[in-house]
């Protein structure tokens, strides 16, 4: 009887491709925002997890995500060198100066100062030019993004020079790092540099980058430094789960992809259920004429599931096709970079494709279920 | 000729109501009711005496109120629900108004729908029903789709389907009355020719007078009531015994 369940189902061409194009658009959405949202928080901790030489980061005690900066004082450097388990630490400096470029077109960045001895923090990820480079004079390292935001439709060159805060600087790499939250331009430079940038202030050290000892738990080194300096110390996955959790709380983007997330199952359910029961209604006096024949009700579900699986299935693998060209192609655009179709993604929105089939299939179980075979014999 | 041992149904005060209270409509006021085997049987009466009940009953697709129903001497409303899919899957066959093919099946594959429902592989159900089709003159509309064929064909497949299965008991309900007389009158000279058989009765619920001098037996049914019987000319075979000749759920 599974031929005959297959044959019903297809045969109605237009019910057949309805139900395929909903699970499919509910699958492309579901897949497409969750794995957007997901994509856009992580962008809130990407400075952090560029950061691959520290696995510890220090800052003051109220500091709850990576934008929000109070400056430490410089001897809190020592005092967390001073903690027994940290093998070195070094200073970061991140601020928020305007960079303007000799057309004058300028733009807020996120400069990043890095400790001048080791330029730890550094970005590894080069387009053009060497990190290294940071030790010249007056130099930085840009991101792609920022590049092309500041020089717009002109060629990746080094030795471009652009202004901030009345100090000239010559770009002298351009790396690739992932994406920022905010769309401003990652650059890095000397701590050194980057302080004069944004402008002499009595303190100026935003973060400590610590690197434990080897054989020392990052996370017990950073109970110790809170301990001991009463300063506030996170492992680069523990702070960039702080920067997660703050705007998950404090924005409105989790109720945006929510509210869209919730839609698209709404809509996957109310539609492939509406259609699913229009399809079984429709067909109720054959599913009656086999019901009088002799297929059992367990037959009947079972035929009435496989329908609903095969919808599933077929609108569930073009929905991820879809998914998956979107994200081949947005991931090749500046704006969007960074943001991929995430297996976790595509295995969730596979399980809420069978929910929503379950729950399409209900209604019309019920109706060929309860239905009286006798209703074959009325004209 | 003994009758009960003949007897493919046997309806004694069979009674059938709906609603309760007020509502109650008594459809089935008693009826005593036989349909023997090599018989072709036409229930005929008015519109709403209940013959279309009598046979949801006698096919089991309804409980009765009262009295008896056995088919092949079997009570069949003592059976487990399962046991009665499974009896009805096996021994019955159906002929309906408006034929109730599935639009999306073949004629072949629609004929094929009792095999594929007891199990039979797909090739085989529908090789099967494809020889019944040509028996029935339905050779070159064999793939055709429901939607193409004219009504006739229509009912020559729901003929197909009825008899595919070799069931026991055929139960037809106003084949003919979808039909124009000639056309009628071909799907009732198929049934008889195709249908009746010494193991097999046939019971033809129908107001199509036309199409009377088929049948062997007729029942006339007024409110309820079978009110008069006619046998006509009766085949007179030697039949079996049913515990010899049929068994039970296979």
């Amino acid at each position: 009887m599974n031929f005959v369940a297959l044959k019903m189902l297809t045969g109605d061409r237009a019910k057949y491709l309805g139900l395929i194009f909903t699970v499919a658009f509910c699958t492309f959405l579901l897949e497409n925002q969750t794995s957007i949202f997901v994509g856009i928080l992580k962008r809130t901790g990407s400075q952090i997890t560029d950061v691959t030489d520290a696995e510890i980061w220090v800052m003051d005690p109220k500091t709850e995500y990576f934008e929000q900066t109070k400056a430490l004082k410089d001897t809190d450097l020592t005092r967390v060198r001073g903690v027994d388990g940290v093998q070195w630490a070094v200073k970061l400096f991140k601020g928020g100066p305007v960079a303007r470029t000799p057309n004058g077109k300028f733009a807020v960045t996120i400069c990043l100062g890095l400790d001048d001895a080791t330029l730890t923090g550094a970005p590894r990820n080069m387009l053009l030019g060497s990190w290294q480079r940071l030790r010249e004079p007056d130099s930085v390292v840009i991101d792609k993004a920022g590049y092309v935001l500041l020089f717009p439709g002109e060629p990746l060159e080094l030795g471009r020079t652009l202004e901030i805060n009345d100090h000239k600087v010559t770009i002298v790499a351009i790396s690739d790092p992932p994406a920022p939250f905010l769309s401003f331009p990652v650059m890095h430079t000397r701590y050194s540099e980057a302080v004069n940038f944004v402008g002499r202030e009595r303190t100026e050290l935003s973060y400590v980058l610590v690197k434990p000892q080897p054989g020392v738990n990052a996370e017990e080194l950073c109970k110790r430094i809170e301990a001991q300096t009463g300063l506030r110390a996170r492992t680069s996955e523990q702070f960039q789960w702080d920067c997660i959790g703050y705007y998950l709380k404090n924005t409105g983007i989790p109720v945006n992809f929510g509210i869209t997330i919730t839609i698209a199952v709404i809509v996957g359910v109310v539609v492939a259920g509406q259609t699913f029961y229009l399809f079984t209604v429709e067909n109720l006096k054959q599913f009656g004429a086999i019901k009088a024949i002799g297929v059992t009700n367990w037959r009947l579900i079972g035929m009435i599931l496989l329908q609903a699986f095969t919808v599933g299935l077929i609108g569930f693998s073009l929905g991820t096709g879809m998914a998956g060209q979107f994200f081949d192609f947005f991931s090749q655009k500046i704006p969007t970079r960074g943001l991929v179709l995430l297996w976790q993604s595509v295995a969730l929105t596979g399980v809420a494709i069978v929910f929503v089939m379950i729950f399409a299939s209900i209604l019309s179980l019920r109706r060929v279920l309860v239905l009286e075979p006798a209703v074959v014999f009325r004209g | 000729m003994n009758t009960t041992r003949n007897a493919a149904v046997r309806a004694r005060e069979l009674r059938k109501h709906f609603g309760e209270g007020p509502m109650r409509i008594e459809v089935l006021r008693g009826v005593d009711f036989d349909a023997l085997l090599g018989q072709l049987t036409f229930l005929v009466g008015p519109s709403g005496c209940g013959k279309t009940t009598l046979i949801s009953v006698i096919a089991g697709l309804l409980d009765s109120s009262g009295g008896e129903v056995r088919l092949f001497d079997q009570n069949i409303e003592r059976f487990s629900a399962t046991e009665r899919i499974l009896f009805r899957r096996k021994n019955l066959g159906f002929v309906y108004q408006q034929y109730n093919l599935l639009p999306a099946l073949t004629a072949a594959e629609n004929a094929a729908v009792p095999l594929l429902a007891a199990g039979v592989r797909r090739r085989a159900a529908v090789d099967l029903a494809k020889s019944v089709l040509v028996n029935l003159g339905m050779g070159n509309r064999l793939d055709t789709l429901p939607s193409k064929l004219s009504g006739g064909q229509q009912q020559r497949v729901a003929l197909a389907r009825a008899l595919v299965h070799e069931p026991r008991l055929i139960l037809c309900d106003e084949p003919t009355a979808a039909l124009d007389h000639a056309t009628g009158e071909s799907v009732m000279e198929l049934l008889a020719e195709n249908a009746v058989h010494p193991y097999r009765a046939v019971i033809v619920v129908t107001h199509d007078t036309r199409v009377f001098h088929h049948a062997d037996a007729i029942a006339h049914m007024d409110d309820g009531r079978i009110v008069k019987t006619e046998s006509r000319h009766r085949n007179e075979i030697e039949m079996p015994e049913f515990e010899d000749a049929i068994p039970m759920l296979a």
